[in-house]
């Protein structure tokens, strides 16, 4: 919707005709709604730039020990060489910043800050991904037993939503995590404070999901093919998942790929908020904590875990908005 | 509600009543689940994860304490009976008020009342209100500013879809809800205050009664900062909006009648794309009111939002009892506005 796009207007006017007259083929045959989407995202520059930025973000994630052991220090190696003692900063311009600490150092510890980044993406991005499993997981199961079988059960559900809805959740969110101890559960320390967040942010963020999966879902069984299948004698977990599942699926995916950023946002807040995952594991919110107390002698702590979140939560919000588009192109 | 002004129309005050008498007792029992959620995290999280009353009261003794001193103060904050009967405690202190012993004398205090600070034995009611201007200046001038901006750069996008402005400004928006706020601000507290020198030190706060242009002054960063996230959102909005409805049929019977394309725009465009941009509004900020939590820690304002980041720092379950109910209700009272203007607007949403 608000991705601009190169193309000329007359494309985005035209719809799917034009994308199907830009495939190669001439032999006309039928194509799954996923193909034309694919077609369609393809053909979104914004879109694909984003994915592609999503993808090595994702890889930088999974081999930060072999990129910090080339590029960089280990994350929680200390290097008071590189502070100066008299006002904690870091030696150096813009924050140390040289080939041997790419993004400079952390003020006081002289940490690297470039593998600290890149192990911080590790945390934010393990979050936010299992954090939206939960979510979507919980809003389309709800979700669809609320819109399928009516009646009381969606009264209960679609009630439970707005009880949801009408918490305060950052508040809420915030006094859950501060209230576990450091060990709880059979759990301690990064494992506990990941799946702690992992469930605050799943658990309390289904309700949006949830409510667009009923709608669909409260259309979709009126149409015929449900009739058809019903009076073929399909029971109703077979209508749910063979017929109405896998019409869900297109909004699934856009809304999943919509709720990773929020997500992010959602973890790097409560770590900002000090409830995240302890140091000295590092975190782009918890960064961001300390850099407001001496930003103004290293820029870069400011920057750098700031430009992170950004990048991240941007390059999935043009992902987001492409897929929407590509499956549901009246909505540009 | 007056009976007397639509006596004309018979049935619809009295479906309007009912709507609304229905609405407040979902809310009331909204509010209960919520207090009682709230509670629950406080004390039986923690007990599931393995803490025994002693060990909660610990939290709230001086660093020196004995065990003799903390089970003292266990029983004295009541940590020993059973959960219910300390969420009675805390319902009886909201409708009847309470008494409270502590050592010289006894003190009462009266209904509503959200009981006493576990660490500055203040009661907690009159802090929350004394910080709820804070917070109320802080999210009607940021709304203000972001209602006008988002709104307007949705309309202008939206007439000339596919400008450059159009492209510049929607890119700008999906920047603005890209970013966190506590890295924007410490941005532009970095920029504005530290380097240009141009704003006040936002953490003082002056009331707006005293000295208007302080007032302003200091919070025009956090205005900024917070209407520009919010700016961001509404415009996207409001451009997906007016795109939608500028192609229905009546927009053209408009045209086509001869209206000017300002009546046009402004009286049949607008009009239907405002209804979920002020329901947005409402919701926002009930939510904001509630505590804007990020903004602020970030300028260090003393509102709402910094009290309940503080008191749950500290664990004190009174006053985070008191912040998250106060909260739920801007939320729920938000809801509830937004909803009766709609029935008001809309008579189908009665029926449902």
């Amino acid at each position: 919707m608000t991705a601009p796009l190169d193309l000329p207007d007359s494309a985005i006017e035209a719809g799917p005709e034009t994308v199907l007259e830009g495939a190669e083929s001439n032999v006309i045959r039928g194509r799954s709604l996923g193909q034309i989407a694919w077609m369609r995202l393809r053909r979104d520059r914004v879109a694909m730039a984003g994915g592609i930025v999503i993808l090595l973000l994702i890889l930088g994630a999974i081999f930060a020990p072999l990129l910090v052991s080339w590029f960089g220090h280990p994350p929680a190696e200390w290097h008071r060489e590189k502070i100066d003692p008299a006002i904690q900063a870091p030696i150096g311009t813009f924050g140390g910043m040289s080939w041997d600490f790419l993004l400079g150092v952390e003020p006081t510890t002289g940490r690297d800050l470039f593998s600290r980044i890149l192990y911080g993406s590790r945390v934010s991005l393990l979050i936010a991904f299992f954090a939206t499993l939960l979510c979507v997981l919980l809003g389309t199961v709800l979700g669809m037993i609320a819109g399928f079988f009516g009646g009381w059960v969606d009264t209960i559900i679609s009630r439970l939503m707005d009880i949801f809805l009408a918490f305060p959740l950052l508040v809420f969110a915030l006094a859950l995590a501060g209230v576990i101890p450091d060990k709880a559960f059979g759990m301690s320390g990064d494992t506990l404070r990941i799946s702690l967040l992992v469930f605050i942010i799943g658990f309390f963020n289904w309700p949006y999901i949830g409510r667009i999966i009923r709608g669909q879902t409260l259309s979709l069984r009126e149409r015929e093919f449900v009739d058809a299948a019903r009076s073929l004698g399909a029971r109703n977990h077979v209508i749910l998942f063979k017929e109405i599942l896998p019409n869900l699926l297109a909004p699934i995916l856009v809304y999943s790929t919509l709720l990773i950023p929020s997500n992010i946002l959602f973890e790097a807040a409560l770590s900002f908020l000090g409830v995240g995952v302890r140091p000295p594991t590092p975190t782009w919110g918890g960064m961001l904590a300390e850099a407001v107390h001496n930003y103004d002698v290293a820029p870069n702590f400011m920057l750098f875990p700031g430009l992170a979140i950004f990048v991240t939560v941007l390059a999935f919000n043009l992902l987001g908005d492409g897929l929407r588009d590509a499956f549901d192109p009246k909505a540009r | 509600m007056g009976g007397r002004v639509h006596k004309a129309r018979p049935p619809w005050p009295r479906s309007v009543f009912t709507y609304i008498l229905r609405r407040l007792i979902a809310a009331v029992m909204l509010l209960f689940v919520v207090s009682i959620a709230t509670f629950a995290i406080f004390f039986l999280v923690p007990r599931l994860a393995g803490m025994s009353a002693d060990d909660l009261a610990s939290r709230y003794v001086g660093k020196a304490a004995n065990a003799e001193i903390i089970h003292d103060t266990a029983i004295r904050l009541g940590f020993n009976d059973p959960i219910i009967v300390q969420y009675g405690r805390f319902v009886k202190g909201i409708f009847v008020g309470v008494e409270r012993n502590y050592g010289p004398g006894v003190e009462h205090c009266p209904a509503p009342c959200l009981g006493y600070s576990y660490v500055t034995q203040n009661p907690v009611l009159p802090d929350l209100l004394n910080r709820l201007p804070i917070t109320l200046s802080l999210a009607l001038g940021a709304a203000v500013v972001w209602l006008v901006f988002g709104v307007a750069t949705g309309v202008v996008s939206a007439l000339r879809r596919g400008s450059f402005f159009d492209r510049l400004s929607m890119g700008v928006a999906l920047a603005g809800v890209s970013l966190p706020i506590f890295f924007t601000g410490i941005v532009s507290l970095a920029i504005f205050r530290d380097q240009l020198g141009l704003v006040g030190d936002v953490a003082d706060w002056v009331p707006f009664t005293e000295d208007p242009l302080t007032w302003a002054n200091n919070l025009i960063l956090p205005w900024v900062t917070l209407a520009f996230l919010y700016a961001a959102g509404y415009a996207r909005l409001t451009r997906a909006g007016m795109l939608e409805t500028m192609s229905e049929d009546y927009i053209r019977t408009a045209r086509a009648k001869g209206l000017p394309e300002r009546v046009v725009v402004l009286k049949h465009g607008l009009r239907a794309t405002l209804t979920p941009v002020l329901t947005m509004f409402g919701l926002d900020l009930g939510l904001l009111l509630g505590g804007a939590v990020l903004t602020e820690s970030t300028f260090s304002l003393p509102g709402i939002g910094k009290y309940a980041v503080d008191a749950i720092g500290n664990n004190d379950l009174p006053q985070v009892m008191g912040v998250t109910l106060l909260a739920a209700t801007f939320i729920i009272v938000a809801n509830l506005i937004v909803d009766m203007l709609y029935a008001v607007v809309d008579p189908r949403v009665r029926l449902s």
